[in-house]
């Protein structure tokens, strides 16, 4: 019960409002520091790949944006558990906020990946690499929790709707894995994130930690952001229809 | 468990008396695979190869084709209120409308595989597997898809968005199906993924009821 009134005490929107309109700049500033860290880092002082060249830098956006998927898909579903076990409201909007910024990071694995795959395999797209196959579905994962969110009218149906999805995501996410796992072995693996991940030397870590701490700051930013931006539309479009009554 | 078949059987009956749906299915199932000859070329061995893929993305085409009639006339002319508040819980009753929908459109499906099967040319000993893994394989379809047309049940233009929910989720039976079917087409061992897709089942089978009555409660509330 006391983790539980330790959690209300952040739904309360008004707190939240104050709460992270102080916390804002600092995360703000986070992630500047972190990105300009992280880019010198990885484009300039680390070196580069003995088989790969140059190209390995591609890996410092493709590595944490892929973690940061999978990550935010997650959050996702715990906070449309959060949503709907306790109907807080706050959580729902932290949900529906996270999809798009998700969506992105998605979106970016697979061109970084597209991209950093190209040189190696000869094709922009090679379905034998597991890895990229799978977050391929877990993009339409994220296209059809936002598309859900569009069609309900009242946002605390599509809130419900759309946090059943999430949950039901949430438990296919490894068994959608795992069978792309599964069958990716019986074609060829031509991959270049080879399976345990390849052996990297500390000089290239971490620039790939930084980058992944920026990518966070990053997150957190511009997530409270949105939910700000949206209590307030919420507020605003409660004050109009005061209006409209009164 | 009398209210279950009850459910069960009306739905049986309205599809029987509306007619059609199992041969829609099907005959949808039929039309689309008869598609991909003039699409990959009449060469037997091209044919062959893709047949497996074929056949199983045009049974999930069709059972999604079909899934709007689970929950959407029902919610419509009111019935699912009534079944919402008869004695038997909601994840029963979306059991029991599973299991009609996989009767009247998963199992013609199952039939008709093995012509479909046929005409693409798969090899004659694969066609006992092809019919276990159909059998294996469409209860998850159907049981899948049923969270797609709870979630969008009462929802305006909701039709258009149940491929873009499900057919993400369709992946893993797909990947499964496919590969028991060609297995069997190939001479290989076919236990692992015919075992698989039995246990893509049940998971469906222990998530989707559950999950589909908290999306009707919605639709209804």
């Amino acid at each position: 019960m006391t983790v539980m009134s330790g959690w209300h005490r952040f739904a309360n929107p008004t707190r939240f409002s104050r709460l992270s309109a102080r916390i804002l700049p600092w995360t703000l500033a986070l992630t500047l520091v972190l990105f300009a860290a992280g880019l010198y880092l990885a484009l300039v002082a680390s070196p580069p790949d003995a088989r790969q060249g140059e190209t390995v830098r591609i890996m410092y956006l493709h590595v944490p944006a892929a973690w940061m998927a999978l990550f935010v898909y997650v959050l996702l579903a715990v906070f449309s558990g959060m949503g709907y076990i306790w109907k807080h409201p706050l959580a729902d909007i932290a949900a529906k906020n996270c999809a798009p910024i998700g969506a992105g990071f998605t979106l970016l694995a697979l061109v970084t990946g597209s991209l950093w795959g190209a040189p190696m395999w000869g094709t922009w797209w090679e379905w034998g690499d597991a890895r990229l196959t799978s977050f391929l579905i877990l993009f339409f994962l994220y296209l059809g929790y936002i598309a859900l969110w569009q069609v309900f009218e009242d946002p605390e149906k599509a809130a419900r709707a759309a946090a059943i999805l999430a949950m039901v995501g949430l438990i296919n996410i490894p068994v959608i894995h795992f069978s792309v796992q599964w069958w990716h072995t019986l074609h060829q693996p031509a991959s270049v994130f080879r399976a345990g991940g390849p052996t990297i030397d500390s000089s290239m870590l971490w620039p790939l930690f930084v980058m992944l701490g920026a990518f966070k700051a990053y997150f957190v930013t511009v997530l409270l952001w949105r939910i700000r931006a949206e209590v307030a539309e919420r507020r605003v479009r409660a004050l109009q229809m005061m209006q409209a009554e009164a | 468990m009398s209210a279950f078949w009850g459910v069960v059987r009306r739905d049986l009956l309205i599809a029987r008396r509306q007619g059609g749906s199992s041969l829609l299915a099907v005959g949808f199932f039929v039309v689309v695979a008869a598609l991909f000859p003039f699409a990959v070329g009449a060469d037997p061995a091209t044919l062959r190869g893709v047949a497996p893929g074929v056949i199983w993305v045009s049974a999930l085409l069709a059972t999604l084709l079909s899934l709007d009639r689970l929950f959407q006339a029902d919610f419509e002319d009111g019935s699912l209120d009534v079944l919402a508040l008869s004695p038997l819980p909601l994840f029963m009753t979306v059991l029991a409308k599973v299991l009609a929908h996989w009767l009247v459109v998963g199992l013609p499906l199952v039939i008709a595989a093995p012509l479909v099967g046929v005409l693409l040319n798969l090899p004659l000993a694969a066609f006992p597997v092809l019919l276990g893994a159909a059998l294996l394989g469409t209860p998850a379809l159907s049981l899948i898809g049923a969270i797609g047309a709870a979630l969008t049940a009462g929802v305006r233009r909701g039709g258009v968005l149940v491929p873009l929910l499900v057919l993400p989720l369709y992946i893993p039976t797909l990947i499964f199906g496919v590969a028991a079917t060609a297995a069997a087409a190939d001479g290989l061992p076919v236990a692992e993924p015919l075992m698989l897709l039995a246990s893509l089942t049940l998971m469906a089978l222990v998530v989707a009821p559950v999950a589909s009555a908290g999306a009707l409660r919605l639709a209804l509330g």
